[in-house]
């Protein structure tokens, strides 16, 4: 039994992926903003067998709460195993650029409030030589395009947090997880045509939760993306720059 | 937006969508006065799933199980979940669903707005009989806790009321207790249509699942041949678990034409019957394969091409069934345009409490059908005839063409169904049977 922390729970592919952990016997702590919607969350994962689902309504932007969220996290499941931040927004591209409140507001609540849980995570699984640490990132990361760079930015520096606290933790044994999913039908994403390259939550989850057991680094979701964002990444800028992506 | 579509693939419509995803949360009815209409995995075949140019509440999303008690049986989950989640999770802890139609991937709030039924209606009556109460959510923003005890009205009308009367968020189940996770079964070969209703009144006694696979293109004195299947849950230790295929077949692209077509139909029917050699074979099948044989091919319908097909099933009072089962078997084999499966079975005498459910004692016949345009219609309202003729009624369901009239003639008590709708709701079925 592992003990498991979700942050952003509520999120789709969140919850797809703490059914598995449930279905596994593992042990949950969930955070998300809204009480009633954890609560229904919880509430299922123990039908399905969670022996132990913690809950706690937490605002990720309330950077003040998280240090003793993540203390109340470890002393309420006698221990952490295994982190997962998936919390997010999908900024307005088109507001960030008419106002930096806005910019600033997005990249607090998908870059900013992501490193300061990170902060205190590194330090709690350095000192315990083991474990996990999972960020849902996303390809957007990847690169800049016109259509959402506000969010690419903030993934993008989220990834680069993350490449160097794996380096720092490699040789405390803890792993260091970057997903980054492609498309993914969920609320977040309602507002969009949906096509082909577009995956279900379940299957993005069913790759998080392989990825965590299998250790690895980075991982691309679905797999395809790894290509995809290889192609995207090997034009030139100087053509790049008049594509319209 | 063609993205939501029907089971079987005709008519196809565009209309939008809203997602559900939290059953605490208001429903998104839209501003602009726009017909809502729930809808959860898509298996009804005809358009009482669709509302064109209207909205669709996409309920999938409403998949979270709320409370079981593995002493009692009694499940509470929300409306979404498939029947597929709640066997994979019951079934190792010794219970089953009460009823279950021929696939596991339909929602439970489907399944009681389609008043669905299985194999046992001759002992189990519908998926409505097994509902002790469920929450409905009105375009008002009312609540509502629906039972055989409160708001019954209500409670009738929203199983096999098609959707209409409200969004179901979540509901309460009956489980049934089961020793093992096998079926112990019994095919049999079968002759001619008198063949099948002796060995019903026979099976029905002493099976708690039976049905019969019909050779619709068997003519003059082989008329209504076929397989007839019943089974009872296995005793415990009865078999080892079986290797679930990790990865299941999946028709994977749409062809513009019909694979299913007189040739295939002809091989294809003959096959079946003639496969087994004995008449009476004896097999012990794992749950999956003995209830949901198609679900193993993931997007069968897509084999009928981008057309679609018609799926039509009718069921027909006791007295009247022998003689409008040959008469519509005889309407279908002389059409040419046989079906690739074609189902009998007897319902039962249970009632349920849906106003607008579909089985009564009697006989049922199912059948799908490639969409040929004009003459598939012709040949559908030629069956017509003959159900309305005997007293009999066609699944909505199912139904992507039954005329208003029909409609009204084969469901009495439209009328008083009618009020009970929510104001904002509608579908493209009911607006073409109201009119």
């Amino acid at each position: 039994m592992r003990k498991v922390l979700i942050v952003g729970a509520t999120s789709a592919i969140a919850e797809a992926t703490a059914r598995l952990f449930a279905g596994n016997g593992d042990a949950l702590y969930l955070v998300a903003r809204n009480q009633d919607r954890l609560g229904a969350i919880a509430n299922d994962l123990r039908v399905r067998g969670a022996p132990q689902v913690e809950t706690e309504a937490m605002d990720a932007n309330d950077f003040s709460r998280h240090r003793a969220m993540i203390e109340t996290a470890i002393v309420t499941l006698g221990g952490l195993d295994v982190a997962l931040i998936a919390h997010g927004t999908l900024p307005d591209q088109k507001a960030c650029e008419q106002s930096f409140d806005e910019t600033l507001k997005e990249l607090q609540t998908n870059c900013l409030s992501i490193l300061s849980l990170l902060t205190y995570l590194a330090d709690h699984f350095e000192r315990q030589g083991s474990g996990t640490i999972a960020v849902l990132s996303s390809v957007a990361g990847d690169r800049g395009r016109q259509s959402n760079y506000v969010y690419g930015t903030a993934k993008a520096a989220v990834n680069v947090f993350l490449q160097g606290l794996r380096n720092r933790l490699s040789r405390a044994n803890i792993q260091v997880l970057t997903i980054k999913p492609g498309f993914v039908d969920t609320p977040m994403t309602a507002g969009f045509q949906k096509g082909l390259l577009w995956a279900k939550p379940e299957k993005v989850a069913g790759g998080i939760y392989s990825a965590i057991q299998r250790k690895k680094d980075v991982v691309y979701l679905p797999w395809f993306w790894r290509f995809i964002m290889a192609v995207i990444n090997s034009i030139p800028e100087r053509l790049f720059k008049k594509m319209k992506l | 937006m063609t993205a939501y579509q029907s089971w079987g693939g005709y008519p196809k419509l565009a209309q939008q969508a809203r997602l559900l995803r939290w059953r605490d949360a208001e429903l998104p009815v839209p501003g602009d006065g726009l017909s809502v209409l729930p809808f959860g995995n898509g298996r009804s075949y005809g358009d009482s799933c669709l509302n064109e140019n209207g909205v669709l509440l996409v309920a999938r999303g409403l998949d979270r199980l709320i409370a079981f008690d593995p002493a009692t049986g009694i499940l509470r989950c929300e409306a979404g979940v498939l029947l597929a989640d709640i066997l994979r999770f019951i079934v190792p802890q010794g219970w089953f669903v009460p009823v279950t139609p021929g696939t596991q991937y339909v929602t439970v709030g489907g399944a009681i707005a389609n008043d669905v039924h299985g194999k046992n209606h001759h002992r189990a009556g519908t998926f409505g009989c097994h509902v002790s109460r469920f929450e409905l959510l009105r375009s008002d923003g009312a609540r509502l806790v629906c039972s055989p005890a409160e708001n019954q009205a209500l409670f009738g009308a929203t199983i096999g009321g098609l959707g209409l009367t409200g969004v179901i968020v979540a509901a309460e189940l009956k489980l049934k207790r089961i020793a093992s996770p096998f079926i112990a079964a019994e095919t049999i070969r079968f002759d001619t249509l008198d063949q099948f209703f002796e060995l019903s009144e026979t099976s029905d006694r002493a099976y708690e699942y039976t049905v019969a696979w019909i050779d619709c293109l068997s003519r003059g004195r082989a008329l209504g041949r076929g397989i007839y299947l019943r089974g009872n849950h296995a005793g415990p230790f009865c078999c080892a678990q079986p290797k679930i295929a990790r990865r299941k077949l999946s028709f994977p692209l749409q062809l513009p034409f019909s694979l299913v077509n007189g040739l295939t139909l002809q091989a294809f029917n003959r096959l079946y019957y003639h496969k087994q050699r004995q008449r009476s074979l004896h097999a012990n099948f794992y749950y999956q394969p003995f209830f949901y044989p198609l679900d193993s091919i993931l997007g069968w319908n897509r084999m009928y091409g981008s057309k679609g097909f018609l799926q039509y099933q009718c069921a027909v009072p006791t007295r009247h069934a022998r003689g409008a089962m040959r008469e519509i078997l005889e309407r279908i084999a002389r059409s040419r345009t046989g079906s690739f499966l074609t189902v009998l079975k007897l319902f039962g005498a249970a009632t349920s409490p849906g106003l607008l459910s579909f089985p009564l004692p009697g006989a049922t016949l199912a059948l799908d059908f490639p969409n040929r345009g004009a003459p598939t219609f012709e040949l559908l309202n030629r069956l017509d005839e003959v159900v309305l003729a005997a007293g009999g009624r066609v699944y909505p369901a199912k139904d992507a063409r039954m005329s208003g009239d029909s409609f009204r003639r084969y469901f009495p008590r439209w009328s008083e169904f009618r009020r009970h709708i929510d104001p904002r709701f509608s579908s493209s079925f009911w607006r073409r049977v109201m009119e």
